[in-house]
């Protein structure tokens, strides 16, 4: 080893080779393999779940015609969820940054607290408080909010409903440490400058959180879009997402190359939305 | 825009408390600061001069008592609705806007015309016109500072509030700001109420200071005042030094009274003892002392039987300690300009002094009161 403490110039690259195989083995490889996949058809005479390389692009189309629907819906319930996490989460993150004082960590503990259970119990639970027997129900219909044969369950309000909050943690958490940064003097300077508290929140706090809004948006947008599992345990047929379909392409009816070509496009979508929606926030040099 | 109070006139403190809990961080704070003038608030941390501050721009509700700016209360108004702008300790400007923003940002709240002309003019009164288009965290300290002082400035508020405005900075950009924004003052007119711990800088550019001490004002006056004529020890300790002796009034001498100190007499002007009975505390500034070799004739009022104890050569003066008969230590500062040989450790000397230089505190105070803060070292935190 040299005296500079900087000794072999590939000791870099070393470093990063576990990283690299790791990727490769299981993200690279299986994305290449899923897009081999994609274009494949049936082997004529063959059996169920046997393709064989045609390059048969029309797949891609074909499987979005089919399921145009099924990707309208996944984009507006994870747009909904996505604003409703937001509405939820902003007030929580300010609270914690600004109001807790020494709650501040309990509050966070509280925040992540749920990853603690599984994530399909939670969701299953759901199906309980908005059941019959649950407390919502009854409660909204003494009020006349609801007519009495409304159900809540299999709908589509009871799936964006848990998709908002299984993905809560993922918007509160980057808006905390967004609104934690924020230096209270200067919304004091804010007021002291004739601004009062809503000019306040709309020309200061706002834009400075807006990374963490960006951050936020995106770990609860993306997962959402893809989400499959508050679709299959709280929703019903009519409120089938994109992932639904996808999953059971794969693991019921074998149409390997259908749901490769829509895996394939659901990214897609999601990286041309996503990068229109980074450009117009205007945070480039944030994400 | 309406909403914002368009009061003018001198700023009226009356009888304001402020607790927090159990703690009293301003106790019955009386104090009348005149419109047009430099007014400093100082005092060691934990003072409640920052909070004082707070109070005064709305930051803080004063747990008692009033505030009011010429004939207008304004103890609860909304920060945003008193025409009082603050130059906050870490200058607090929007990260996200642009310099010109933030200097627009008071003007376009109250739907001032034209911004573009006023930003401009303040961005030349700091003289910091070509960094309009950069964001504050590509400036330095100095240039933030500036900036936070046009952004307040710009508004033309009834009162500029400064708060440690220079206690980021470096001692020598501090001492060049100190002069600066004495000049700005003059130059804009407006009434400056600024709070530091720094008593140097307070008496750079104040026209009258206030010091305080646990949450009231110990004395309150000019620069000079202060200085010459300390009314409590605190306040000889805290600005600048002083020597601190026990003495007991024997008697009068016309305008003077005779004091004796440890068994020698001395003549102190009546109109410059602040004690309530024949128990003193007679107070000398240590430059103020002239060492003598015991041959030497001497004028005025005489200290004999010292012995120097210690000598440190900083340059412009000499400062010595000098042990007397009874045990105390006093210090000599000895301007290195008048050809008398260095004095040596050791050596048996007279102190004299000018009997006018003379001031006395009640006898019952602590001499060492304000001493134990040193303002330099403290970074101030007291909010």
């Amino acid at each position: 080893m040299s005296k500079s403490g900087i000794s072999n110039p590939r000791t870099p690259y070393l470093l990063l080779l576990p990283g690299i195989a790791f990727l490769f083995t299981f993200f690279i490889w299986p994305i290449a393999n899923l897009a081999q996949t994609s274009t494949q058809t049936p082997i004529a005479g063959g059996d169920t779940g046997e393709y064989e390389q045609t390059l048969r692009w029309a797949n891609y189309l074909d499987a979005f015609l089919e399921n145009k629907e099924q990707f309208g819906r996944s984009f507006l319930y994870a747009a909904i969820a996505t604003v409703a996490a937001l509405a939820i989460a902003y007030p929580l993150a300010y609270a914690i940054a600004f109001k807790a004082g020494k709650y501040k960590n309990v509050l966070l503990v509280l925040v992540v607290a749920p990853f603690f259970t599984s994530f399909l119990l939670r969701t299953i639970a759901w199906k309980q408080i908005l059941g019959e027997q649950g407390v919502v129900v009854p409660f909204l219909r003494d009020l006349h909010i609801i007519a009495p044969s409304t159900t809540l369950t299999s709908s589509a309000f009871a799936v964006v409903a848990g998709m908002t909050y299984n993905f809560l943690p993922f918007m509160t958490l980057p808006l905390y440490a967004s609104i934690d940064r924020i230096d209270p003097r200067t919304l004091e300077a804010s007021g002291d400058l004739y601004a009062n508290g809503i000019t306040t929140f709309r020309k200061v706090t706002l834009p400075l959180s807006m990374p963490g809004v960006v951050a936020g948006t995106l770990l609860t947008f993306i997962p959402a879009a893809g989400d499959y599992v508050n679709a299959a345990i709280l929703g019903s047929p009519q409120t089938k997402m994109i992932g639904n379909v996808i999953e059971s392409r794969f693991f019921k009816i074998v149409d390997y190359p259908t749901a490769a070509a829509l895996s394939f496009t659901l990214m897609a979508a999601i990286l041309v939305l996503v990068s229109v929606y980074i450009r117009k926030a205007g945070t480039e040099e944030l994400v | 825009m309406s909403g914002i109070s368009s009061a003018r006139g001198d700023l009226r403190i009356d009888h304001v408390s402020k607790s927090y809990g159990d703690f009293t961080a301003v106790n019955d704070l009386s104090l009348t600061i005149p419109e047009g003038s430099f007014f400093a608030l100082l005092g060691p941390s934990g003072c409640g001069k920052t909070t004082t501050l707070r109070m005064v721009a709305g930051l803080e509700e004063p747990t008692k008592g009033t505030i009011s700016l010429g004939n207008t209360d304004i103890t609860f108004t909304k920060p945003y609705q008193r025409p009082i702008n603050t130059v906050f300790q870490n200058y607090a400007l929007f990260p996200h806007l642009t310099i010109f923003e933030n200097i627009a940002f008071g003007l376009r709240r109250r739907g001032i015309k034209d911004v573009k002309e006023q930003v401009e003019k303040a961005l030349d009164l700091v003289e910091l016109s070509h960094l309009s288009s950069r964001k504050p965290t590509q400036l330095s300290g100095g240039q933030q500072q500036r900036i936070a002082l046009a952004r307040a400035i710009v508004n033309r508020p009834a009162l500029l509030l400064l708060d440690e405005p220079l206690g980021a900075l470096d001692l020598k950009l501090r001492r060049q700001m100190q002069i600066e924004l004495k000049w700005i003052q003059k130059e804009v007119g407006l009434t400056f109420v600024h709070v530091t711990h720094d008593q140097e800088e307070a008496m750079t550019m104040a026209d009258t200071i206030a010091v305080m001490n646990e949450g009231e004002i110990e004395q309150l006056g000019s620069p000079a005042d202060l200085y010459d004529n300390p009314k409590t020890a605190f306040v000889a300790n805290f600005l600048g030094q002083s020597n601190l002796i026990k003495g007991t009034i024997t008697g009068n001498d016309g305008d003077n009274h005779v004091v004796e100190l440890f068994g020698q007499k001395i003549s102190l002007a009546k109109n410059r003892s602040h004690a309530v009975d024949n128990s003193i505390l007679a107070g000398i500034r240590p430059e103020k002392f002239r060492i003598s070799r015991l041959a030497t004739p001497t004028s005025g009022n005489i200290l004999s039987g010292g012995k120097i104890e210690d000598v440190s050569y900083i340059g412009v003066s000499t400062q010595y300690q000098v042990l007397m008969p009874w045990g105390q230590e006093l210090m000599v500062f000895e301007q290195n300009d008048d050809g008398v040989a260095p004095f040596n450790v050791g050596e048996d000397v007279n102190i004299s002094w000018e009997a006018g230089f003379t001031f006395a505190l009640r006898g019952d105070e602590d001499a060492e009161a304000g001493t134990e803060v040193n303002p330099e070292e403290i970074i101030e935190d007291d909010e």
